[in-house]
């Protein structure tokens, strides 16, 4: 049992499947990350847990509480960061700050102080006497997150905390959830940056179509697929003369030319070095550089969804917009 | 306690960012100030005041609650703003009175901007000022209840003013402000008594001048049936509507 469990939930919207029959189980001070393409039904299984959506059918379990029928007393104990930035737009970032924490029935002294704390930390201290709506994106949205954290929640959700931001905002905005993790917090966040998954989650489930596909370490969905060796080599000409010699010669390998100068080898197994470097020698050719090419997350997304990493990526740049 | 801070927060950033903005002041005082001419230039003196009075206090609440309320709420949904208040650790029913409580001072107040105007023609000292200040707080009520099932079931703003007039305009004629509802055709009758402003501008026909239809006890017990059922149609439309 982790300190949030999720089981056969589902949530349609009249024909609309958005989540189907999902099941998965946070552990306490992990960080758990969704990853999936838009549309994928992410931002409907946060909203069920936060309270903000009804499941057609399921169960929620966060911290012993039955999300579904006890929502209010769950509220008290989770932070939230939205997907959009929704705080008051003629409010400056401290009075909205201050407005948040007294949601929660924070005294006027502490929460004053937790949102000059706050605003230090996130780099807004200036910032804090100026309305909302004169933000950069990047601001808003640090702002948003400091919002969905005054209240020293136990355990935080994050939609999309970093998409549509500058590249320096997102890379502080990672840390931070580094840091929170550091602090004990819980960390559920949603993402479509197959790198931000796999640089910041303890574990990632992949969602496409409502539906769970994969769940796992970074490692175990790394072995979950069946990997092939590579290596990159440098060379001082084009080998397309003598590709099939070279694949010839080596057992069970196959030979890619990505670009002049230089080739992959492809193998099932481990790949030895010294005979392709003996043959290549023996041709004249020069090697200047051998590098072993790691299998990514990404490779391991796309084999295990069916859905081009391009997909993925081409929903960021619309969102960045 | 925690429920007492949450709850006086919502209504104090209400009221600061919305109830006491220049514009929102002004038309506060502005409408029902014209109103009061309008019919006083109108009547060219055959009516009194006195008479006008009660209509013209209903009305400035009628017109500052439901709009206000309607509009700022329907905003706050737009910008999702009000997911906030919904994903917050308190109850429905503490954040719907939350929400109306600040449109109900705004309405409230303005009720006594005709007054102070009649104050300077006529000797207001006949009046019965306890069932007259129950009588508005209960229109601001009923109508602030109105404005949030009004923005219950709006998406826009211009949608939620459009809904508003909808409700408003045949409200204020068949109420018994302008046309005395023994003068109604007879099927518009029915209607004036299902509608929560015919009690409450009977209450203040009475305290003000001496006619009414029915007692005070029993308008202001109708009234409060209507605060009842309009605050459980809230509550129970936010829970459908707003989460889904
Ligand atoms: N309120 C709604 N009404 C109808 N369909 C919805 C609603 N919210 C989400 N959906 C649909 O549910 C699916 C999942 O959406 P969403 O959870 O927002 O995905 P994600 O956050 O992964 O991008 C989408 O097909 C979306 O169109
Ligand atoms: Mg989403």
């Amino acid at each position: 049992m982790g300190i949030v469990d999720v089981a056969n939930l589902k949530k349609s919207y009249g024909e609309i499947v958005a989540v189907d029959d999902i099941s998965f189980s946070i552990e306490k001070g992990e960080i758990f990350g969704f990853l999936g393409p838009n549309g994928a039904g992410k931002t409907s299984t946060i909203n069920m847990m936060i309270g903000l959506s009804r499941p057609t059918s399921g169960q929620i379990i966060i911290d012993g509480i039955d999300a579904i029928k006890n929502i209010k007393k769950v509220q008290r104990i989770i932070g939230i960061v939205p997907d959009e930035n929704n705080l008051y737009d003629e409010m400056n970032g401290f009075d909205n700050l201050c407005f948040c924490a007294s949601l929660y029935g924070i005294s006027i002294k502490e929460r004053e102080k937790r949102a000059m704390e706050l605003l230090e930390q996130f780099n807004l201290t200036k910032a804090g006497k100026r309305p909302f709506k004169t933000y950069s994106k990047g601001m808003k949205r640090k702002l948003t997150i400091a919002a969905g954290i005054i209240h020293n929640p136990k355990i935080l959700f994050l939609d999309e905390p970093t998409t549509g931001i500058d590249i320096e905002s997102a890379r502080q905005i990672r840390e931070l959830i580094l840091d929170l993790k550091k602090q004990g917090k819980t960390i559920f966040i949603t993402t479509h940056y197959i790198e931000e998954a796999e640089r910041i989650c303890d574990r990632i489930a992949f969602i496409v179509n409502g539906k769970i596909v994969k769940i796992g370490t970074v490692t175990e969905l790394m072995e979950s697929v069946e990997r092939e060796h590579k290596i990159r080599l440098q060379l001082d000409r084009s080998i397309k003369d003598i590709k099939e010699e070279l694949e010839n010669n080596i057992e069970n390998c196959r030979v890619e030319i990505p670009e002049e100068n230089s080739c992959l080898v492809i193998s099932k197994e481990r790949i030895a070095l010294s005979p392709i470097l003996q043959l290549l020698d023996s041709k004249g050719i020069s090697v200047y550089e051998a590098k072993e090419i790691k299998p990514s997350l990404e490779d391991v997304f796309v084999k295990v969804t069916g859905i081009e990493a391009s997909k993925l990526k081409k929903e960021k740049e619309k969102v960045g917009k | 306690m925690q429920t007492l801070i949450a709850f006086w927060n919502i209504l104090r950033k209400d009221i600061e960012n919305y109830y006491l903005k220049p514009p929102n002041i002004s038309w506060g005082i502005i409408f029902p100030l014209s109103w009061t001419l309008m019919q006083l230039i109108r009547s060219q003196g055959d009516i009194g005041i006195e008479e006008l009075l009660s209509g013209l206090m209903a009305m400035s609440v009628l017109f500052g609650t439901t709009s206000m309320l309607a509009v700022t709420i329907t905003f706050e949904r737009r910008s999702r703003s009000f997911d906030r208040l919904l994903i917050a650790p308190i109850s429905i029913s503490t954040l719907v009175i939350a929400k109306i409580l600040g449109a109900i001072l705004f309405g409230i107040l303005n009720a006594f901007v005709p007054v102070i105007f009649a104050a300077f023609f006529i000797n207001l000292s006949g009046i019965n000022w306890g069932i007259t200040l129950a009588a508005v707080i209960l229109i601001a009520i009923t109508s602030a209840l109105l404005g949030l099932l009004i923005a219950v079931s709006a998406k826009e703003v211009f949608e939620a003013q459009t809904f508003s007039n909808f409700f408003r305009f045949p409200m204020l004629f068949l109420c018994g402000l302008f046309i005395p509802i023994d003068k109604l055709p007879v099927i518009l009758k029915p209607i004036s008594f299902c509608l929560p402003l015919t009690y409450g501008t009977d209450i203040l026909n009475g305290a003000i001048t001496g006619n009414s239809i029915f007692n005070a006890i029993f308008n202001i017990s109708v009234m409060l049936v209507f605060t009842t059922l309009l605050f459980y149609l809230c509550l129970r439309n936010i829970k459908t509507k707003w989460i889904l």
